[in-house]
């Protein structure tokens, strides 16, 4: 489903929710009680000052902070109202729905095929090698990298240009199907283009996939998004229509930090 | 309000402020002076107006310039952008309201050239004042981000609208009672026009300022309307 860029639609599906989270690490108190509604429709921007949690509670929404010793989750996330917090949860499974991209491109040290066939291989999504170069072209074209790549498969991952690499880990985590994007900055290390192509692609992928962006780039927020949340010291000050945010905030701290009058 | 973290663009929106508010100034005067013009049938005044026009043009472009430089180079957000949109705009505006003022100073020395006092003469000068203490507040709410200012502005639009359906009367029947005073009458005719629109503009300067200040439109006003052009 394709969507006119910047327009809000009305949310026909809400994909996850989560009521009063709060994440400590150690003593710390990082997140302060987030309540917050992720729709299949709309790409949901974080934006923020350094520190302010923003990436802290995207990790909630796919379990990442479990790697986090010292990390501590309360409150209620759901996944099609499914806890994902819940001890039946298969976090790998949970993982492959809601998948994540990175700030700086990691491409496995392997072939940009093997790169977007190793996910559904492992998952069990491919049934021989014919249905994985299906899994591996859809992706690619989803991507926008196929036609970069597709008479050099067997060549590095890491071999790319690092806008290349950083379609191709968004390829990587389309390939095992997801319902959820998680994207933490993703093109922080970019040129513009490179940028640009990025953004187009979450265009693209909008409707199809939840998709959550956190940036720091609030023009970027304006750009791809149609929801943006404002966060500050731990507290969600802010959500609402992305251009309601960007042209009369509510909250005095909302219009501080996107007018550059913050701190 | 907070100072930006960048002082470049606190110094640019202060210009732009600054700008906008002797762009305001010299509008009013012009309104002032124009009137007053006409009352004395002081066609060096007159003269006067015509010419300051100028400086109120050379505003209007050293704003815009200036607001495509603060759009290109700060790419402003929420307050700033509606500030620097409702900027241009009202430049845009106030420049308009400046050649109605000259308008009725050239008007001057064609009127001045009978030297009979017409009797509908005498409300014009109040209905300018009207107009131009619109002006006034309007600029004033903005330097001030007065969204009330501003409504009261919008509200005062139809005094000068009852001005000139009261003016477009009486010159029409003095008209009728004095054809030899045809070529006066439809001069002052447009004088009162002129102020009437200048009524109107201040009032889109005002809703500007509103929706600058607070980021919602102005409310729907009645429109009084000019009942002689409705007939």
């Amino acid at each position: 489903m394709m969507h006119e860029p910047q327009t809000l639609v009305p949310a026909t599906e809400t994909k996850m929710t989560a009521r009063d989270v709060k994440v400590f690490y150690g003593d710390k108190q990082a997140i302060k009680g987030v309540s917050i509604d992720v729709d299949m429709d709309n790409v949901t921007a974080f934006i923020g000052p350094s520190g302010c949690g923003k990436s802290t509670f995207l990790r909630t929404l796919n379990r990442m902070n479990d790697t986090v010793a010292s990390a501590r989750v309360e409150g209620t996330i759901t996944l099609d109202g499914e806890n994902i917090y819940a001890p039946t949860m298969d976090v790998v499974q949970l993982r492959a729905r809601v998948g994540m991209v990175f700030q700086k491109p990691n491409p496995f040290p392997k072939s940009i095929y093997e790169n977007i066939a190793y996910g559904p291989r492992i998952h069990g999504l491919a049934h021989g090698k014919a249905d994985l170069d299906v899994i591996v072209e859809k992706s690619l074209r989803r991507a926008g990298l196929w036609d970069e790549v597709k008479d050099r498969l067997q060549d590095s991952g890491t071999a790319l240009s690092g806008g290349q690499q950083q379609r191709l880990c968004i390829g990587r985590a389309i390939a095992v199907e997801p319902e959820v994007i998680l994207m933490d900055e993703p093109c922080s290390a970019l040129d513009p283009i490179a940028t640009a192509k990025i953004e187009e692609l979450i265009h693209e992928l909008r409707g199809r996939y939840a998709i959550v962006i956190v940036t720091h780039n609030m023009q970027q927020a304006a750009r791809v998004s149609q929801r943006t949340a404002f966060f500050h010291l731990g507290e969600l000050v802010e959500y609402g229509v992305t251009s309601d945010i960007f042209t009369n905030p509510r909250q005095e701290r909302t219009k501080d930090y996107i007018t550059g009058r913050y701190g | 309000m907070a100072e930006h973290t960048i002082k470049a663009f606190d110094e640019e929106i202060d210009k732009l402020r600054g700008l906008i508010a002797e762009m305001g100034g010299r509008a009013e005067a012009a309104i002032e002076n124009a009137m007053l013009a006409l009352q004395r049938q002081d066609k060096n005044l007159a003269a006067q107006v015509v010419a300051d026009d100028k400086r109120i043009d050379a505003i209007e472009a050293e704003v815009e310039k200036l607001v495509i430089q603060v759009i290109a180079l700060r790419a402003p957000m929420a307050n700033d952008l509606r500030d620097v949109i409702a900027a241009l705009k009202i430049v845009g505006v106030v420049e308009r309201i400046g050649d109605y003022a000259k308008n009725i100073a050239k008007r001057v020395p064609l009127i001045a050239a009978n030297q009979r006092t017409l009797e509908p003469v005498s409300l014009l000068p109040s209905m300018g004042q009207v107009a131009a203490e619109m002006v006034h507040d309007a600029l004033n709410a903005f330097a001030a981000r007065d969204a009330d200012l501003a409504l009261a502005v919008i509200e005062r639009d139809t005094v000068v609208d009852d001005f000139y359906n009261s003016v477009f009367r009486s010159l029409v029947t003095y008209m009728v009672e004095n054809p030899k005073t045809i070529s006066e009458c439809a001069h002052l005719l447009f004088v009162a026009k002129n102020i009437e629109r200048i009524g109107d503009h201040a009032t889109n300067v005002a809703e500007m300022v509103y929706y600058a200040a607070t980021g919602q439109m102005a409310p729907e006003r009645e429109r009084g309307g000019t009942q002689p052009l409705e007939d």
